[in-house]
């Protein structure tokens, strides 16, 4: 009886995963079909069966360089990563080994920075980014996305590092490791499923992030965020090729996600399950 | 070289003065046992003269240099920790050679020495693995090695055997001992068991809520204990306690007897008393008994003796071996 009952509940439970998930991903499922359709057909109400058309795809990348913003989504999601790990691995070391009373607070105040409204810091951002010309550069974008996805690196860091015990970083210290050498050839390398998952997540978040990388771009450093944008205006909706290019952009992220999910899983659940 | 100077050494941690003054000398080649209860700082002691933590007050010396501001890898001393502290992502070779390649040693005197401290410690066949897949006792003697190697003006263990099973922390015990024979350096070793203090000390530093309760060789500490905290720690069984009326009439608060040092018999003697548990040991046998007058003592008896449960005991002590406690808890000479 006992048995049964938990054999039921396992089936509702699987079934309301599913249902959730698919819910989740239908709607790219449906950019993905509709990318496949005519323009009539797109705007013409609900339909799971395209007619299996490649022409949005031709028409996307010849009216626009898809490879371009390709390209500078590469170079932003993942120079930002780094750039946000060489200054996060240290601060997470600092908040980890050698914690004041203030630590705690200290990684509240960054993260609370996540909780605030983008908007509400668009105009002075804005002023400071023409002021100092960076403006449609990939530098620009690059320590934007560094500092939007700074404190998250830095909290994902420290919870990591703080699995790793101290004594092994003390007897670095007594074997004559320097603070550099200590980083280098014991934390990190302790550490590399944490960083690794950590890296991946990034570079996903800042190949996904849409605000600020639509705002202070058009051509130059516009990554694919701003090249799926684009096609929603000037010359009104072209729904069958938007759903063409959002499938062009999110398919690598998509594609690497896919690879790197065992990795993505474990370090996400890296503190949860020791 | 390694003889090492402590003065007025003091520690806080915020409000709470774990070490409150310590003054301490350690001669070059000792063998120095700082043993006391959990949590009396014997591990911050230890830290401290290691440099991994810095010190509230006072000076530490090593060698006649003061190093009280020095970093850890500066003072030449190596440590081996409680829970090994290897590298995971290491060789057992590369964890060896880590102090020497931090020291920028060439890469064939490495080799060489790493070579053999293994070959000391019965580990040349288990260079290639990762700690991970050693037992216990390998782990430890990777650590010694890594520490072997630096070639330190002294050791610092910190409770080194309590993550092994007790058959092992016997042969490393013994082995522990025979490496500071034949290397003769100094070796500060901290523990919370007063029988490995005992086994393996030249000197004794028994520590109590960061305080020195006195500091003696194995022998001094167990014939003359300072004070009751000291009598009670040092030795097994434990040192019988006494008070009222017969401490009263040898001129002493306390009076203390050793359960080695009463002769038994089953028909006459100073005290009555009624086995409650025997623990036959084979050579000996522990009795607990229940004393008319007295209250739980324990007695310590050839394993021939044969008591058991419930039997009657008369108990008389060795009045030469009597220690004496004022109403302060020092010892009274004499
Ligand atoms: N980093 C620390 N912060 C605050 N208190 C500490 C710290 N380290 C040790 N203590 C305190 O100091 C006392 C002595 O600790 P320790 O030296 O580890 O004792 P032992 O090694 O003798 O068991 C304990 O009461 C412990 O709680
Ligand atoms: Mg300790």
């Amino acid at each position: 009886m006992a048995r049964k009952s938990t054999t039921q509940s396992k089936i509702v439970w699987t079934v309301i995963a599913w249902v959730v998930a698919l819910v989740i991903f239908f709607p790219i499922l449906y950019a993905v079909i509709t990318s496949f359709k005519t323009e009539p057909e797109a705007i013409d109400g609900f339909s799971l069966i395209p007619s299996g058309t490649f022409e949005n795809y031709i028409t996307v990348q010849t009216q626009r360089d898809y490879f371009k913003p390709f390209t500078n989504s590469v170079i932003l999601s993942i120079g930002s990563t780094i750039l946000a790990l060489i200054f996060a691995i240290p601060a997470a070391w600092a908040m980890a080994f050698a914690p004041t009373r203030r630590t705690k607070d200290i990684l509240m105040w960054m993260l609370s920075t996540k909780m605030m409204p983008a908007v509400a810091v668009l105009l002075p951002i804005y002023i400071l980014f023409r002021n100092f010309g960076l403006l449609d550069t990939r530098i620009g974008l690059t320590i934007m996305l560094t500092l939007i996805n700074l404190p998250i690196v830095v909290w994902m860091l420290y919870t990591y590092f703080r699995e790793i015990p101290g004594e092994i970083l003390e007897a670095a210290r007594m074997d004559g490791a320097n603070l550099w050498k200590e980083i280098v050839y014991v934390l990190t390398p302790m550490a590399v499923p944490g960083i690794a998952s950590t890296l991946l997540l990034n570079i996903i978040l800042a190949w996904n992030e849409a605000f600020w990388t639509i705002q202070l771009s058009t051509t130059n450093a516009a990554p694919l965020t701003a090249f799926i944008a684009s096609f929603s205006s000037p010359q009104g909706l072209f729904w069958a090729k938007l759903s063409a290019a959002s499938t062009m952009a999110i398919a690598p992220i998509l594609i690497l996600g896919w690879f790197s999910q065992k990795q993505l899983v474990r370090g996400l659940t890296f503190g949860a399950v020791k | 070289m390694g003889s090492i100077t402590l003065k007025n050494v003091q520690k806080h941690f915020g409000e709470a003065k774990v070490i409150p003054s310590v003054d301490l000398e350690i001669t070059d080649g000792e063998f120095v046992v700082f043993v006391g209860p959990s949590g009396s700082g014997k591990s911050t002691l230890l830290r401290l003269i290691a440099g991994l933590e810095d010190v509230t007050g006072g000076t530490i010396t090593i060698d006649g240099k003061d190093v009280t501001e020095a970093a850890p890898a500066a003072r030449g001393l190596a440590m081996v920790f409680q829970s090994y502290a290897l590298y995971p992502h290491m060789s057992v070779r590369k964890n060896i050679a880590f102090p020497l390649k931090m020291a920028k040693m060439e890469q064939s005197k490495i080799d060489k020495k790493v070579e053999d401290a293994a070959r000391i410690l019965n580990l040349s066949d288990y260079l290639e693995r990762r700690p991970g897949q050693l037992s216990g006792g390998q782990r430890q003697r990777v650590a010694i090695g890594r520490a072997i190697v630096r070639e330190p003006s002294a050791f610092l263990f910190d409770e080194p055997l309590s993550n092994l099973d007790a058959a092992l922390r016997g042969t490393m015990r013994l082995e522990i001992s025979d490496l500071h024979n034949q290397l003769k350096t100094t070796m500060i070793y901290v523990t919370h068991d007063q029988i490995e203090a005992m086994t393996m000390a030249d000197k004794i530093v028994v520590l109590n809520r960061g305080n020195i309760e006195q500091v003696g060789s194995p022998m001094e500490l167990y014939n003359t204990p300072r004070n009751l905290f000291v009598a009670g720690f040092i030795g097994s069984p434990r040192m019988n306690l006494i008070e009222g009326e017969y401490a009263q009439s040898k001129g002493a608060k306390t009076a203390g007897i050793r359960p080695e040092h009463m002769t038994l018999s089953k028909e006459s003697g100073l005290w009555k008393g009624t086995v409650s548990v025997a623990e036959h040991l084979g050579a000996d046998t522990f009795l607990h008994l229940d004393v008319d007058g007295i209250g739980k003592m324990t007695a310590r008896a050839s394993g021939e003796f044969g008591a058991h449960h419930g039997d009657t005991v008369y108990l008389t002590p060795d009045e030469t071996r009597l220690h004496r406690f004022d109403d302060k808890g020092l010892r009274i000479a004499g």
